[in-house]
């Protein structure tokens, strides 16, 4: 008979700690495509460059909202790091966060100021603020921009390790509590860093199509083919971690595996083999092969393209629920499970969900409002 | 007269010292505050508990006293009594007095071999692995060895709750922060007992003074064999477990 602690029967880390990994992860994937450009020249991504470096700054406003939610004292949010606690790898998030929210903000002015000086010129509110963002100092000419270049490819060069740092520090976190079965393997820290990589792209092709298609821009079809080919890669690494860590607990038939196969089995047969693997992973993982090994019509590849990049975003969705979720579900006792699903009003329910996970689309609308995310984009009418 | 002018030099040394400000709140982590008794001196001891196994009568008037004592809310646990039915095919069937702190009645299928009840409780670790993690040290371990939950100070991030190997710690819902059991440091501080152990009628719960070798407990466990819980996530619990039964996790 199944037997669960008394104190287990509600689900502590609710949807909210499966939002906060799940928005930091496309923080770091989408800083990262920035990075492809900024620091290793990779040219053809240059019509989303500015693009990715605006979502993962948005993102990162974002990040901390749904664990603000979560505590059970938001107001003593700042004791991580007014008085933080060393031996605890949680006691690192306010520090890691801060650092990189700065980097990140550095990165963006830089590569924006030559357009905030253009606005700055103006007249209005959006002329003074952008005056004020660039401390009122309208010069610049080869020199200056030369520099800002400079300071953007060091920049994107330090912010490549703390993206990794920010989010395999939340796999870390998981994968650093022994008491948890589930969670306990280091490979959490690489699976983490690998399918962050992997929303980041995805978020970014999604949205870079769906705001095409509302502006009725072309895509930048050499862009969105390098896009997918990174995917492609990233994704195959990422779900093949995924894999290895289960099988290799499947493999040693160790004294946890006898609950975790029970686990699996009873609790998340759906969401993790059937969702996660098998429809959400190796669908998006064949549509990519086609659309990098077969010549398609610009069309059927774009199509094809965004199709994999949204199911991969709920794949990576799928795999923290899978992960968050799922290891709470099975009980301390190893004898049984708890279950859970969250209350659509709830505090910690899907509509402030939704809420916080639609906010940055919005924001960075108003961002791109300001000034643009796409100042190459070829503004040619679809025909 | 001072020269009261803002020197170039004056405004260097300013900003040089600045960062220095951003350290000032970063200072070592508050000690227990007022749970223990005026004048007591928690250097001369060091607590542990026992459980005998063998004796428990799942009457369950610890967790009852436990309740009463601490204003433990409804439907959480600072300690509870599992009852073990093992059957003769071999089938372990384990239940918890979750109702009222009582246990409701209920059959087990097939013949049973051997039945017995274990009393539950935080292990007061030696290397408490919720202190470890508590990333604003609001839980922290005692210097005569209990672990505690500063409720003024606790986020209420729950990274303890999932830490702890035991699921001994719960999110209080009235005060939002961490909750377990203190062995009752405000009555041990005082020369008391903890709740549950006054409580138990048969003396299957034993608190004592590990410092002190002529404790009752210090004795029991010199003549008795006893299990750890879970000794394989290198806790070291303090909590002794007399007679236990290999099936018990």
């Amino acid at each position: 008979m199944d037997y669960v602690f008394p104190n287990e029967e509600n689900v502590i880390w609710t949807v909210m700690i499966v939002l906060y990994p799940y928005i930091t992860g496309l923080v770091a994937g989408a800083f990262i495509v920035s990075s492809l450009y900024h620091l290793f020249g990779r040219e053809e991504l240059k019509p989303v460059a500015r693009f990715s470096l605006g979502s993962a700054f948005v993102f990162l406003l974002f990040a901390p909202m749904p664990l603000l939610v979560h505590l059970g004292h938001p107001e003593r949010a700042f004791n991580i790091m007014i008085t933080p606690h060393f031996t605890s790898a949680m006691a690192g998030f306010g520090f890691i966060y801060t650092a990189y929210l700065v980097l990140v903000v550095l990165e963006l002015w830089f590569v924006l100021r030559s357009d905030l000086i253009a606005r700055a010129k103006g007249k209005g509110l959006i002329a003074f603020l952008c005056r004020a963002a660039v401390f009122f100092d309208l010069y610049e000419d080869d020199a200056t921009r030369a520099v800002d270049h400079k300071i953007v490819k060091v920049l994107a060069g330090i912010g490549i390790p703390m993206a990794c740092l920010l989010h395999g520090y939340v796999g870390f976190l998981f994968g650093s509590i022994k008491a948890n079965p589930w969670w306990s393997t280091p490979l959490m820290f690489v699976i983490f860093i690998f399918s962050a990589i992997v929303s980041g792209i995805s978020v970014l092709i999604f949205h870079y199509f769906v705001v095409s298609k509302i502006n009725g821009w072309k895509v930048d079809i050499p862009c969105v083919r390098s896009m997918g080919k990174y995917l492609w890669g990233f994704m195959i690494v990422a779900v093949s971690l995924e894999a290895l860590e289960i099988l290799s607990i499947a493999y040693k038939q160790t004294e946890e595996w006898d609950v975790l196969s029970r686990l699996i089995e009873e609790k998340l047969m759906f969401s993790y083999v059937v969702l996660q693997f098998f429809i959400f992973s190796l669908i998006p993982f064949f549509i990519l092969a086609v659309t990098a090994l077969f010549k398609l019509s610009d069309r059927m590849a774009n199509a094809l393209t965004w199709i994999a990049a949204t199911m991969l975003l709920v794949q990576v969705l799928l795999m923290r629920w899978n992960v968050v979720i799922g290891g709470q579900l099975l009980s301390k006792s190893l004898r049984g499970f708890t279950s859970y699903f969250p209350g659509i009003w709830e505090k910690e329910g899907l509509i402030t969900a939704a809420v916080i996970f639609t906010l940055p689309f919005g924001i960075l609308y108003l961002f791109h409002r300001l000034v643009s995310l796409f100042p190459d984009v070829e503004k040619t009418r679809v025909a | 007269m001072r020269d009261k002018r803002i020197t170039r030099r004056a405004v260097l040394k300013g900003l040089a010292a600045a960062p220095g400000l951003l350290l000032l709140p970063i200072g070592p982590i508050r000690p227990a505050q007022g749970e223990e008794a005026a004048g007591y001196d928690w250097t001369k001891h060091y607590w542990g508990y026992a459980v005998d196994t063998t004796k428990c009568i799942g009457c369950c008037a610890c967790m009852r006293a436990c309740r009463a004592e601490n204003d433990v809310p409804k439907g959480h646990f600072r300690t509870w009594v599992e009852r073990y039915r093992i059957r003769l095919d071999g089938q372990v069937d384990v239940d918890t007095a979750a109702h009222d702190d009582n246990f409701v009645f209920r059959e087990v299928e097939g013949d049973v071999a051997k039945a017995f009840f274990v009393p539950k409780l935080c292990n007061h670790c030696e290397k408490s692995v919720c202190s470890q993690v508590c990333p604003v040290g609001a839980s922290y371990t005692t210097k005569d060895g209990v672990v505690l939950v500063d409720k003024k100070h606790c986020i209420g991030c729950g990274y303890c709750i999932q830490a702890c190997p035991y699921g001994t710690r719960f999110l209080n819902p009235e005060t939002h922060t961490a909750d377990k059991c203190t062995l009752c440091y405000h009555r041990i501080t005082k020369g008391l007992l903890p709740a549950c152990v006054q409580a138990c009628p048969v003396g299957a719960r034993l608190f004592g003074d590990l410092n002190d070798p002529n404790s009752h407990l210090s004795m029991i466990l010199r003549q008795q064999r006893y299990r750890l819980l879970r000794p394989e996530m290198g806790t070291h619990p303090k909590c002794f477990y007399i007679g236990l039964d290999k099936e018990v996790v």
